[in-house]
């Protein structure tokens, strides 16, 4: 069991996501930085799709009560056992009685707590995260408050045998965390709206990260795009941003008036009559949710193609450092549904 | 820069939302015989249970797919998805297995007003209500004209998005005939839940209290979201209304208004839904005749 004292800011119970709802206009919420997410999980030899806290600026403070294994990851930030400096990005045994706490976030923006068996809250429709939008999932379907009190579950990867060992992320893993992101993009979608000189300014352009950056989507602030002429198609708004609503992939773009370009995070609305300027790569998701106003951003244009090289980059590196830890991941193993 | 674009053939183009998605759109204006078609796309390309594709969803001219790249060898599920999209686009008229929901609405009702009245502001008309606008802007006498037009013919959900439940439909009568009223200028911060709304040629109740844009014309007193799914009605899904769905609205007083309320809240009333094979062809040849036959199925 844990027993919140603080919980932080904003502090989720979140997992991998709940997929396969657009259909019924449900997001898949989970860890916004799934990577880090990930990693927290293979370092206390976790399920991968255990259920984790994720906190936002300013982390929480919380009272074991039964003896476990904790990692911390995400942004860097100084974690505390009974006020003693922990290292992050490696795994912390914590005694009954004690209690986890955090010093200021010194770089990013959000923080995990992996803790060996997960976070034992129901799991509904195939997932155990927070959407907050309909208070869903999570605990009790909202941020922890003080107070809480979190069974920790059974949510142990079945394969691995020693997860009381101590492990460690080798450095060159880490993160970079840095107040610039360069993202790809791949474009389609109602981009065809978009003049051939407003594409190509967007690739150009410095973006800086707005006030209204959270789950839910981060507001860029950056030049005026313009759009192509048209007759007002029936059933679109009148405004030249305005199509038939459509679908919102996770991670699209939307470009409302052609200004403040809106990139839409995992408890984003699934879909709306704004147009829709391209998508943001799955892997490029975690840096850009790592960072917070006046942070800033540039985009690239990449192919599908492309896209789908970075993601095996990305899952290859994961699989190193699986086996560097010597945890049994298995390629894509995130996403299967486990009992 | 590569080609964005893969134009399908039968109509649409095809792009890539990221390295998860595949977006398609038949094209940029709402046409009811196309959310038609598309209806019958998805529910045959959801059928087919394709390996890593772990989302279909439909929309009004348009329809997304989401996959998991590692499951899945991308030409042939492109492959396949023009397969299905040609045999549907140019095929003959599909028929759609689905049903007909009965949904009771209390027009002009008071809590849409005096959460209305508090954002005149930011509306078209400051002077009058939402329904008296619809009905105006429609070249209805009366609200009691643009009640009897709302209930006489029934609506099809061509996409659920923004939150759960949320459907958005289209009322299966010509173009000409379909109320149309523009969204409010800039968007209320509060709507009533079960608000009934309209905006562009597209009717939504709101699922949940929260802000909103569309023009209120009443209130249900049926819930259409349940994502605890402890209700009888929502036994089997947690939305009362997917995609696919034919939605019947009908006119009650504010008497009746409180007694089903109250029957909801006890978990005693239950929604008066058919199952209704629809057929897109009969449609196009009678559509007006053909909606009767259907609304027969709720007596």
């Amino acid at each position: 069991m844990m027993h919140i004292i603080m919980p932080g800011l904003q502090t989720l119970v979140q997992d991998s996501g709940r997929d396969g709802y657009y259909a019924l206009g449900m997001p898949p919420a989970g860890a916004l930085d799934q990577r880090s997410y990930t990693l927290g999980n293979m370092l206390v030899g976790n399920d991968p799709r255990a259920a984790s806290l994720e906190f936002a600026f300013m982390g929480p403070a919380i009272q074991f009560q039964s003896d476990t294994v904790i990692a911390v990851t995400g942004a860097e930030v100084t974690a505390l056992i009974d006020g003693e400096p922990q290292p992050m990005w490696a795994s912390v045994p914590i005694k009954k009685g004690q209690t986890l706490s955090f010093g200021p976030m010194t770089r990013g923006s959000r923080g995990y707590i992996a803790l060996r068996g997960g976070v034992d809250v129901p799991k509904l429709l195939g997932s155990r995260s927070t959407y907050q939008t309909v208070q869903f999932g999570g605990h009790m379907g909202r941020a922890l408050k003080p107070g809480d009190v979190l069974p920790i579950g059974t949510q142990i990867h079945s394969e691995d045998g020693h997860g009381d060992r101590i492990r460690e992320l080798d450095p060159k893993y880490l993160p970079s965390l840095d107040s610039s992101a360069d993202l790809a993009v791949v474009i389609g979608l109602a981009n065809y709206r978009f003049t051939p000189e407003s594409v190509q300014l967007f690739f150009e352009a410095n973006f800086t990260v707005s006030h209204e950056a959270n789950r839910t989507a981060y507001r860029l602030i950056g030049p005026a795009l313009e759009f192509v002429e048209r007759d007002v198609p029936f059933g679109a708004g009148s405004d030249p941003s305005n199509v038939v609503n459509l679908g919102y992939p996770l991670g699209s773009i939307q470009i409302p008036s052609g200004s403040e370009p809106i990139c839409l995070l995992r408890d984003a609305v699934t879909g709306g009559g704004y147009v829709t300027f391209g998508t943001i790569i799955s892997t490029d998701l975690d840096a850009l949710a790592q960072l917070k106003t006046p942070d800033t951003v540039t985009f690239n244009s990449v192919s599908v193609t492309e896209a789908h090289a970075k993601r095996r980059h990305a899952h290859n590196e994961l699989a190193q450092i699986a086996k560097s830890l010597e945890y049994p991941w298995v390629f894509g193993a995130e996403r299967e549904e486990t009992p | 820069m590569t080609e964005m674009y893969r134009q399908l053939s039968g109509g649409g183009r095809l792009s890539f939302g990221g390295d998860e998605f595949i977006f398609v759109e038949l094209s940029e204006e709402m046409r009811i015989q196309q959310a038609l078609t598309i209806q019958t796309l998805a529910r045959t390309l959801t059928a087919m249970n394709l390996p890593g594709v772990t989302d279909v969803c439909p929309a009004h001219a348009s329809y997304m797919i989401r996959y998991t790249p590692e499951r899945v060898n991308l030409p042939e599920l492109l492959a396949t998805i023009q397969e299905v999209h040609e045999e549907m686009v140019t095929g003959r008229p599909a028929t759609i297995n689905t049903c007909i929901v009965d949904v009771p609405v209390y027009y002009n009702d008071p809590w849409t007003r005096e959460t209305l009245m508090k954002f005149r502001d930011r509306h078209q008309d400051p002077s009058s209500t939402d329904i008296e606008y619809a009905a105006r802007v429609n070249g209805f006498e009366s609200i009691d004209e643009l009640i009897a037009a709302h209930t006489r013919h029934p609506f099809l959900v061509t996409f659920m998005n923004f939150v759960p439940g949320n459907a958005e439909s289209v009322q299966l009568v010509p173009r000409d005939l379909q109320i149309e009223v523009p969204k409010y200028k800039s968007p209320r911060t509060e709507t009533p839940s079960r608000a009934v709304g309209h905006g562009g040629a597209f009717a939504n109740i709101y699922p949940s209290a929260g802000a909103g844009g569309v023009q209120l014309l009443g209130r249900t007193p049926i819930n259409v979201v349940d994502m605890a799914q402890t209700r009888a009605d929502f036994r089997e899904r947690p939305v009362l209304l997917p995609a696919g769905t034919l939605v019947s609205f009908r006119a009650i007083s504010e008497a009746e208004y409180f007694d089903i309320r109250a029957a909801v809240e006890a978990d005693e009333y239950r929604v008066r839904i058919a199952d209704i094979e629809f057929s897109v062809g009969k449609h196009i040849e009678d559509w007006e005749g053909y909606n009767d036959e259907l609304l027969e199925a709720l007596q």
